[in-house]
C-alpha cells in the first residue's frame, strides 16, 4: 500500500480568509477529514466502502463523501460562516484498505471509510431524512467510482425518536399463542392468476394442514384476475375456517400495497374490519409509506409484514449500493414486525455469516461489533422491539435441521412450493412441514446433535407420517449450492470471497 | 370429532407428534430448566384458540429446579383432571423476553369435539366470524 493512494498532502485550511475565499477547494482543505476526531456517543456513524477514481487518494475520497453527504457543495460559499459549520460538517475520521482488494487480487483497491455525523443533522423519527443525507446525492458523486454503505451506528438518542416495530416478536407470539418453535408459512402459488375463490382454497388447505400463516406475494395487489376486496374476503373465510378446524390462531398476510397512501390505508382498514391479525407491505413503497403503515399498525394492533421486494437491485453487488444489514437497521427503526432476511440454504442469495449478521440486527437487544458477520459497530437497540425475520425461497422439510441450526427459533420458515407442490396435496404438504419442525425441535431440546442426526430424525418421523415421507422422497436431495456475492471481508467463509 | 390430520386441537409445540411419554416430557423439562426458565402447569375444559388464561395448577414453579418433581406435579394434575387439556408452559424472565418460551399439551380428552364457525353476514359481503367451542355448550365441570 503506497502512502499516495491512501493520503494526500492537503491540510485543513484554518485561516478564515483563505478558507472562505471564492473558488474550489479540496474536501480535506475544507475540513471534512478529521483523523483525530473521536466520535461522540450521540453521533450517527456511517461506514462506506469506497472505490476511488484513478488518482484520487482515499482520504480525499472519504472527505468528499463526508462533504457531499452533509454540508458541502462543489465550491466554497461564504454563507457557511453564518452557521456553526464546524458542528454540521460530517467528519471522515478513518480510512482502512479493504482486505483482499487492490494489486494482486481480482478486485480493484477499495477502502472502508468511517464518517461521523452530528445528531442535529437529522430530523427525529424520519428515515426519509436520514437517508436523504446518507444515501442521497453522494452516490452519484464523480470522485468515487463506486460507493457502498456497509453499516451504520445509530446512537441511542436517535433510536429513541423512533417507535420501533408495531408489535415485535414477543407480543406477536403472545397474540398468536405460539411459543418455542419457528412459525411456519407459505406463499400462495401461482403468485399471479388465481381468482379470489381459488386463491382462498390454497390458504385454507395450507392452514388446516398445519401452517401458521399463508402469505400474499409481493406483486399481488389488485389485478384484473383478482380484485383486492375479493382476495381479502375469501382469505379471511379460509383463515377463520382453518382456525376452527385446528383450534389455533391462524393468519394470512394481506398485501395492502397500492398506488397511493389513501388506498393502502383503506385496504388496511378493510383487513382490520375482517379481523385479520396481520397485513403486509412491500419495501418498494418507500420509507415514509412504511413508517406511515407502521404507525397505523401500532394504533390498530396489527402485525406488519414487510416483503423486501427490490432490495437486491442495490444490496447484492459488493462494490456499490448498500448492505442489507443497513436496511435491517432502518426497518427495525421504521417499525415493521416481519422482514425477509434470507434462508442460507434456499434459492436466494445468502452467505451464512452475513445472514447471521442480519438476523442478529433484527432480533438482539444489543449487537456487539463482529467483523466476520459484517457488524462493524457495537449497537445498543435501546429497547426497540425485535423484528421477526422471515426465511423464504426454495426451502423444504428435508432441510429442517439446517434451518433450525442456522436461523434459530424466532423466525418464520416459509415453504411455498414445498407445501403447495406436495404430491398428496396442500394439506399434506403443510403437515409434512409441521411434523418435520416439531420432530426437530423435540430432538434438539432432548440434546441430540440435529446437524448430523437431522436426516435420520426426519426419516424416523416419516415412518409414522406418510406426508413427510413423501416430501422427503420428492425434495430430500434438492439444494442450491451457488457462491454468494455478498460475503464477509474478514473471515474464511464456506463460499468464495471476492 | 375434528377433521384435521390428527383429529385434535393442534395448539402448542408438539401436537403433531405422537403423545409425549413421561421420559420425553422429562427431557423437555430439563431443557427448560437448563435455560433457567420456570415451569407452569395449566388446565382447561375450553380450548378456544383465544382462551388465553387456562386455570393454573399452582403458580409457576420458580424454585423447583428438578424435572422429576415437576413431572410429579404434572401427573397430579392429570389425576385431578383426567379429561381436561393440560399444558406445560416455560417462562423466561430475561429482559427483552419476559414471556412464555415453551408451551405444549401433555393431556387431552379422548374425544375432542372441536369448534364451530359462526358466520354473521353483514354489509358488502363482509362476514363477522365467531369461533365457538362445542365443549362450552355444557356448563363448567361437565364438559368431558
Amino acid at each position: 500500500m503506497s502512502n499516495d493512494a491512501m493520503h494526500s498532502d492537503d491540510k485543513q485550511i484554518t485561516d478564515g480568509r483563505k478558507r472562505y475565499a471564492s473558488g474550489v477547494l479540496k474536501y480535506k482543505q475544507m475540513g471534512y477529514w478529521q483523523p483525530d476526531y473521536l466520535p461522540k456517543e450521540t453521533d450517527v456513524i456511517a461506514m462506506f466502502r469506497i472505490t476511488p477514481q484513478e488518482g484520487v487518494p482515499a482520504d480525499e475520497c472519504a472527505a468528499a463523501v463526508a462533504g457531499e453527504s452533509s454540508t458541502a457543495t462543489w465550491t466554497v460559499v461564504w454563507t457557511d460562516r453564518l452557521t456553526a459549520c464546524e458542528l454540521y460538517r460530517a467528519k471522515a475520521y478513518r480510512v482502512d484498505p479493504v482486505p483482499n482488494t487492490g494489486p494482486g487480487t481480482k478486485t480493484e483497491q477499495q477502502y472502508f471509510a468511517y464518517i461521523a455525523y452530528d445528531l442535529d443533522l437529522f430530523e427525529p423519527g424520519s428515515i426519509a431524512n436520514l437517508t436523504a443525507s446518507i444515501i442521497g446525492n453522494v452516490f452519484g458523486f464523480k470522485a468515487v467510482k463506486a460507493l457502498r454503505l456497509e453499516d451504520m451506528r445509530i446512537p441511542v438518542a436517535y433510536l429513541k425518536t423512533f417507535p420501533g416495530p408495531a408489535t415485535g416478536i414477543v407480543v406477536e407470539r403472545e397474540r398468536l399463542d405460539k411459543f418455542g418453535r419457528p412459525l411456519l408459512g407459505a406463499t400462495t402459488k401461482p403468485k399471479l392468476g388465481l381468482s379470489g375463490r381459488n386463491y382462498g382454497r390454497v390458504v385454507y388447505e395450507a392452514l388446516k394442514g398445519g401452517l401458521d400463516f399463508v402469505k400474499d406475494d409481493e406483486n399481488i395487489n389488485s389485478q384484473p384476475f383478482m380484485h383486492w376486496r375479493d382476495r381479502f374476503l375469501y382469505c379471511m373465510e379460509a383463515v377463520n375456517k382453518a382456525s376452527a378446524a385446528t383450534g389455533e390462531v391462524k393468519g394470512h398476510y394481506l398485501n395492502v400495497t397500492a398506488g397511493t397512501m389513501d388506498e393502502m390505508i383503506a385496504r388496511a382498514e378493510f383487513a382490520k374490519s375482517l379481523g385479520s391479525v396481520i397485513i403486509m407491505i412491500d419495501l418498494v413503497i418507500g420509507y415514509t409509506a412504511i413508517q406511515t403503515m407502521a404507525a397505523w399498525a401500532r394504533k390498530n394492533d396489527m402485525i406488519l409484514h414487510l416483503h423486501r421486494a427490490g432490495n437486491s437491485t442495490y444490496s447484492r453487488q459488493k462494490n456499490h449500493g448498500m448492505n442489507f444489514r443497513v436496511i435491517c437497521k432502518w426497518m427495525r427503526m421504521a417499525g415493521v414486525d416481519h422482514i425477509h432476511a434470507g434462508t442460507v440454504v434456499g434459492k436466494l442469495e445468502g452467505d451464512p455469516l452475513m445472514i447471521k449478521g442480519f438476523y442478529d440486527t433484527l432480533r438482539e437487544t444489543h449487537t456487539p461489533q463482529c467483523l466476520e458477520t459484517g457488524l462493524f459497530f457495537d449497537q445498543d437497540w435501546a429497547s426497540l422491539n425485535k423484528v421477526m425475520p422471515v426465511a423464504s425461497g426454495g426451502i423444504h422439510a428435508g432441510q429442517m435441521h439446517q434451518l433450525l441450526t442456522y436461523l434459530g427459533d424466532d423466525v418464520v420458515l416459509q415453504f411455498g412450493g414445498g407445501t403447495i407442490g406436495h404430491p398428496q396435496g396442500i394439506q399434506a404438504g403443510a403437515t409434512a412441514n409441521r411434523v418435520a419442525l416439531e420432530a426437530m425441535i423435540l430432538a434438539r431440546n432432548e440434546g441430540r446433535d440435529i446437524w448430523n442426526e437431522g436426516p435420520q430424525i426426519l426419516r424416523d418421523a416419516g415412518k409414522w407420517c406418510s406426508p413427510l415421507k413423501q416430501a422427503l422422497d420428492v425434495w430430500g436431495d434438492v439444494s442450491f449450492n451457488y457462491e454468494s456475492t455478498d460475503t464477509s471481508d474478514y473471515a474464511p467463509t464456506p463460499t468464495v470471497s471476492a | 370429532m375434528m377433521t384435521n390430520y390428527n383429529r385434535r386441537v393442534t395448539q402448542g409445540q408438539f401436537s403433531f407428534l405422537p403423545d409425549l411419554t413421561d421420559t420425553q416430557i422429562t427431557a423437555q423439562l430439563e431443557y427448560a430448566l437448563g435455560k433457567g426458565w420456570a415451569i407452569g402447569i395449566e388446565y382447561t375444559d375450553d380450548p378456544h384458540p383465544r382462551n388465553t388464561y387456562w386455570e393454573m395448577f399452582g403458580n409457576p414453579m420458580f424454585d423447583l429446579r428438578d424435572a422429576a418433581g415437576i413431572l410429579m406435579e404434572i401427573n397430579n394434575c392429570r389425576k385431578t383432571f383426567p379429561s381436561h387439556y393440560i399444558r406445560v408452559t416455560a417462562f423466561d424472565a430475561t429482559r427483552g423476553v419476559e414471556s412464555p418460551t415453551m408451551s405444549y399439551i401433555v393431556n387431552r380428552p379422548k374425544n375432542e369435539p372441536g369448534f364451530g364457525l359462526v358466520r354473521q353476514e353483514v354489509d358488502s359481503r363482509a362476514i363477522r366470524y365467531t369461533i365457538h367451542s362445542y365443549a362450552t355448550d355444557k356448563s363448567e365441570g361437565e364438559r368431558y
